[in-house]
């Protein structure tokens, strides 16, 4: 009962309410944008959440992340674009679908579906993440690394690219996280006499350099592709016959969603996809899919946005972010000063539901914002590039510069937006460099203060029972893309 | 799929050295081996105060890693090989010089003026012709940028000959 009065907060702050309303606000737009999204626009807006207390600037990111990834829907739907990666699986029936003339149906279906996906993932948010907390005070040292160790494997499984190419990201991500001085000893590592390197890479040129500017060199190389953008009268809600046809399959994958969002690394692209492919298994008519099915934009949107929810669980109960977006909100939550893990859940309650609460609402701000804006949306898909990627240019460099006032992370920017433009364009994804940055510390750490706990045995990590778990759990996310793979050339 | 299978066939026919997989894979080899090199410089932790493995064991084991793994793909790409990539547009060669102009512009003359020039030139390059647009993304937008970042999170822009004028 405390909980959900805890949970209620926000609604009666109004500072917090107003940070949903332009959270959810940005993050549509942001949605609707291809190229950017909620990860390059939490990373963008990172600083300014400086400004804020830790649960409005969390709040805001947060939002941000729930919108922003129903708001590819939009795109997904009226120009065949997925203004996200997580509604690539959207574009297949969304697009068919209004085609025919029938855009306010498809729209209609996926903001209910969206907004039923999301308010699944938040009560299982609710329910999972203080169980997996209380799991957390079990582990040491071991535990931890044998958990990182599995989150970096699950990046073979991720949706984008090769096993192996991701791994090989992971791991490059990892290294990054080893440049400056070694937390140890103090021993300066690859820091070629730069003084400024000391201090390691920062996690925001790399995520800006990454999303928004190798997408802004991907955008130079497409100026002059036209999109076939179909024009949008309203949104409809979804009629009787469309509920009986989807409600089975919304279910499902927000369950789907929520369990992909909670294991490490995957995301909603993830979500996406495998709650498209399960509608289309369960489904009477799985020949209508990729016609225009109205099944299929449900399954896709419904396990979209439930993996919002879902990977915010070992997000706050582990410090391992769920998804590529998380992994910003796990920055956001250390430059505030507030350290995920089970120790949070035990000493901030108000913090950690005030979250919780926020994203529900954020869930129903996008349905309402969705269903009456979704017109005025889909018209920032005409703003032409050549004025929308210059301004977001300038956002970038002052947005990075702002965090250390160091023109050196701008300059560390623009080096991988060099590298994330190569590394897309040869079938690399950039999400594995962004959790391998991330869990780079608590990999090594964990790596170095078990063997001094264990006097050098390496073998002891497999004495350790939740350690020896998650060692078997790595090889089963190994062999998954293997066996998988196997399967479709069957 | 046809097209991709077609790209695929084409990137078979051409010897090995121009293949974007060799390609690929050697620059990975050679910055990681580069890399690995410089790992023996790392200073080494006595004995006596070094707590489980040297600094430099993790960083040289990640990249051995890395080699190996990048072995890996390149065996797989023999067997099965990438498709071959489109030409990049003179588009995109100008907006990576862009960048360049802005790294020397922000070192040398001014950090907002880096930003304006670069703004300019990538709208202009990308087909804006219109003086109002120019204007608005190299001029307006970036002034609005920066008095917000200056006033909203009190940022301190680095000297330049026109941040000079503004703070004086």
């Amino acid at each position: 009962m405390d909980n959900l009065l805890l949970m209620m907060a926000p609604l009666f702050s109004s500072k917090l309410l107003l940070v949903l309303f332009f959270g959810t606000l940005f993050g549509l737009i942001l949605g609707v944008l291809p190229g950017l999204g909620p990860t390059t626009g939490g990373a963008l807006i990172l600083p300014f959440t400086m400004t804020l207390d830790p649960l409005s600037a969390i709040v805001l990111l947060t939002s941000i992340y729930c919108a922003g990834t129903y708001g590819g829907a939009i795109t997904a739907v009226l120009i065949n674009t997925p203004g996200t990666p997580a509604a690539a699986a959207t574009c297949l029936d969304g697009y068919p679908l209004a085609q025919k003339g029938e855009a306010g149906r498809a729209l209609g279906m996926a903001t209910v579906s969206s907004t039923v996906g999301g308010i699944f993932s938040v009560i299982i948010l609710v329910f999972f993440a203080p169980i997996l907390a209380q799991l957390a005070y079990e582990f040491g040292q071991p535990e931890y690394f044998a958990l990182a160790i599995f989150g970096l494997t699950m990046l073979a499984s991720i949706g984008e690219g090769s096993p192996i190419k991701n791994l090989i990201a992971g791991a490059f991500g990892i290294l990054i996280s080893t440049v400056g001085k070694d937390f140890m000893t103090s021993i300066d590592r690859f820091t070629f006499g730069i003084n400024e390197l000391t201090e390691g890479i920062g996690f925001i040129p790399v995520v800006v350099g990454l999303f928004a500017m190798s997408e802004m060199l991907t955008q130079s190389t497409l100026i002059n592709q036209v999109f076939n953008r179909i024009a949008l009268k309203a949104i409809k809600l979804p009629s009787k016959e469309d509920y009986k046809k989807t409600w089975k399959t919304i279910i499902r994958s927000s369950g789907i969603g929520s369990f992909i969002g909670v294991l490490p690394a995957e995301g909603g692209t993830v979500a996406s996809l495998i709650g498209y492919s399960e509608a289309k298994r369960f489904s009477k008519k799985p020949e209508e899919f990729g016609k225009g099915s109205i099944e299929g934009i449900a399954g896709a949107e419904a396990a979209n946005n439930a993996a919002t929810g879902g990977a915010m669980v070992p997000t706050l109960a582990l410090g391992i972010p769920g998804s590529a977006t998380t992994a910003v909100i796990l920055t956001g939550l250390i430059i505030h000063g507030v350290r995920p893990g089970p120790d949070l859940f035990r000493e901030q309650p108000d913090f950690l539901y005030g979250i919780f609460g926020a994203m529900l609402i954020a869930n129903v701000l996008f349905f309402i914002f969705g269903f009456f804006g979704a017109k005025i949306f889909a018209r920032i898909t005409l703003v032409p590039n050549k004025i929308l990627w210059p301004m977001i240019f300038a956002v970038s460099v002052c947005g990075t510069y702002s965090l250390n006032q160091s023109i050196i992370d701008v300059w560390i920017m623009l080096f991988f937006g060099m590298l994330g433009f190569f590394m897309r364009r040869y079938g690399f994804s950039v999400v594995p460099v962004i959790i391998g940055l991330i869990l780079g510390e608590l990999v090594e750490g964990t790596l170095r203060q078990s063997l001094v706990i264990f006097d050098g045995n390496w073998l002891m990590f497999f004495t350790r029972p939740i350690a020896l778990t998650f060692f078997i759990l790595s090889l089963i996310a190994l062999a998954f893309p293997l066996i998988r793979a196997k399967k479709i050339k069957k | 799929m046809k097209n991709v299978q077609k790209q695929k066939r084409a990137n078979k026919s051409l010897p090995f050295f121009v293949r974007d997989e060799f390609k690929v894979s050697l620059v990975i080899i050679l910055i990681s081996t580069a890399l690995l090199i410089t790992t023996f410089t790392f200073d080494i932790v006595p004995p006596i105060l070094n707590r489980g493995i040297q600094p430099a064991t993790f960083p040289k084991a990640l990249l051995i890693l890395i080699i190996v793994m990048t072995l890996i793909i390149y065996y797989l790409a023999t067997k099965n090989p990438w498709k071959i990539e489109k030409k990049l547009p003179k588009s995109f060669y100008l907006t990576l010089l862009s960048f360049l102009i802005f790294l020397v512009i922000s070192k040398t003359l001014d950090f907002f003026l880096a930003i304006s020039a670069l703004s300019i030139f990538v709208s202009y390059c990308w087909g804006e012709k219109r003086i109002f647009y120019l204007i608005l993304v190299g001029i307006i937008f970036p002034v609005i940028v920066f008095i917000f970042f200056e006033t909203i999170l009190g940022l301190r822009f680095p000297p330049g000959i026109i941040t000079n004028i503004y703070y004086s």
